[in-house]
């Protein structure tokens, strides 16, 4: 009887422990280790001043930006953007979570997570199932993720158009790379927190990959949507 | 025989939790590439849910109490280890006997006092034990997440330019570590200064150049400062209240941290053309 206990207790321990046997196939959504959907409120309290308004010209610190990134945000120019239909330079996906904005988080399918912001009016989708091409260059690019156990989403995107890192012309090139971490965690007295880690890899704009996280409060529902275009000034 | 499974079942039990979490210690460089600090303005209390109180203690605060020989050394709460320039030297002590960890220690700074996370289980003391700038601090893992839980501090500041922490706060921070990357969110709940929790986060790299464990000593020096009295500014006699509007085109209601202005929907109170000197 005790040999059936013990070997009853070992069985369960291997089963709970190892990892599903390759070949049983289940979906991005069923596997969450967390749940990140839901309307999400950024909650500026680190760079107010480059989050909140537009930065003067000339503004950049402390981004580490190499000279030629700075000799290119000298040259911003909002109202050249706005005329030749980049206003969405500051809303791409090496910027957009670092916005004052709300997220609007949902499956799109089985496979795929969609990232709708209010301000700017982007979408971003964050594929678990990789395509074989990822298409024509966007503001958002394209992202795969994977989820971390035992609770984690990291996401990594490419094939990005030329954007700004701050609204005030710093620049991102189209070669950037962007990897993010998407964490949960509680708050004392109620309510969750969204924390996304940014890491902007562009050797030609940045002489370190530039780090960021910020930080977003989960919101009932979306009451408080706002949609707005972009907008370059 | 029995006991032989027994003690295996429970080693790999053992394991499982071990592997469960990750390891912390060594040296983190700071990525200095958030302005958490301020830039040195001294009403500059931007992104900060100051309650109205704080609001009041932090406009009445003048920078040349740091002149003052008992001040120059205050330093500042565990907190501040997320705001701060510097990076984190995290080290662990482990039980010799049973080998699990009995603590993690984080280094300090020249302004900062060394944090121990106690990781044994042991309660937090009375409310009327000694305060000390560090507090007193536990911690868990939940999952591969440290969580740790702050009390204790002495009151000090929220930012340098004079917004003020109680010795009511608590911080429970939480360590986060993907690859090379630490980042530690903090949530920091003071029920006198604080209109609600604030919630700050930075990253830091693995590296191998070692942070020091602690900073040099603080040595306090004559700067001019004999009065008997404390410098400070009067309600609404504060000269630097607009300093971020004329600098930046910080509306004031935002450089004296209400908290409103911490959410996007404010932006549209943001009058269009602030003027900026």
């Amino acid at each position: 009887m005790r040999v059936f206990v013990l070997g009853g207790l070992v069985t369960l321990f291997f089963v709970a422990g190892l990892p599903r046997a390759a070949g049983q196939a289940t979906t991005a959504k069923a596997s969450a280790p967390i749940d990140i959907t839901g309307y999400w409120v950024a909650f500026v309290t680190e760079d107010w001043r480059f989050r909140m308004i537009t930065p003067r010209k000339g503004d950049y610190q402390p981004v580490p930006m190499t000279e030629q990134a700075r000799k290119t945000a000298d040259a911003w120019d909002p109202g050249a953007d706005e005329a030749s239909g980049n206003q969405c330079k500051a809303y791409g996906a090496g910027a957009i979570m670092r916005l004052a904005a709300r997220f609007h988080i949902t499956w799109q399918d089985e496979n795929t997570l969609r990232v709708d912001s209010d301000y700017g009016m982007q979408t971003r989708l964050l594929h678990f199932a990789a395509h074989s091409s990822p298409g024509v260059r966007t503001w958002q690019g394209y992202s795969t993720a994977q989820w971390e156990k035992p609770g984690s989403l990291k996401v990594a995107t490419s094939n990005l158009r030329a954007g700004y890192l701050r609204k005030n012309g710093v620049p991102y090139s189209e070669n950037a790379v962007v990897t993010e971490y998407f964490d949960i965690a509680p708050i004392p007295g109620g309510g969750q927190v969204l924390l996304v880690t940014s890491i902007v890899d562009d050797p030609e704009n940045l002489r370190q990959p530039f780090t960021t996280s910020s930080q977003f409060k989960k919101e009932a529902d979306g009451s408080k949507w706002d949609p707005q275009p972009c907008t370059a000034k | 025989m029995i006991h032989s499974f027994t003690t295996l079942l429970l080693g790999l039990l053992a394991c499982g939790s071990a592997v469960a979490q990750v390891d912390l210690t060594g040296s983190w460089t700071p990525r200095n590439h958030e302005f958490l600090t301020g830039d040195g303005l001294p009403v500059d209390f931007t992104g900060i849910p100051l309650s109205e109180e704080g609001r009041i203690r932090a406009l009445s605060y003048s920078e040349s109490q740091l002149e003052m020989v008992e001040r120059q050394c205050q330093g500042w709460p565990a907190f501040y280890l997320v705001q701060g320039p510097f990076g984190l030297r995290i080290w662990s002590e482990t039980d010799p006997i049973k080998g699990n960890t009995i603590s993690y220690t984080i280094g300090g700074w020249e302004d900062r006092a060394p944090m121990t996370i106690w990781m044994d289980g042991r309660p937090h003391p009375s409310e009327y034990a000694l305060h000390t700038r560090s507090g007193f601090t536990t911690g868990v893992w939940e999952g591969n997440t440290l969580v740790t839980y702050t009390t204790h501090m002495k009151a000090g500041f929220l930012r340098k330019t004079g917004a003020p922490s109680s010795d009511e706060a608590k911080v429970t921070m939480r360590f986060y570590r993907h690859g090379d990357i630490l980042t530690v969110l903090e949530i920091i709940e003071d029920p006198i200064y604080l209109a609600e929790p604030w919630i700050l986060s930075r990253s830091f790299q693995l590296s191998a150049t070692p942070q020091p464990p602690i900073g040099p000593p603080c040595v306090t020096a004559y700067e001019g400062s004999v009065g008997a009295t404390a410098p400070h500014y009067l309600p609404e006699k504060n000269p630097f209240v607009d300093e971020m509007t004329k600098k930046y085109g910080v509306p004031r209601d935002a450089a004296i941290g209400k908290p409103e202005t911490l959410y996007p929907e404010y932006r549209k109170k943001i009058p269009p053309l602030v003027p900026v000197q």
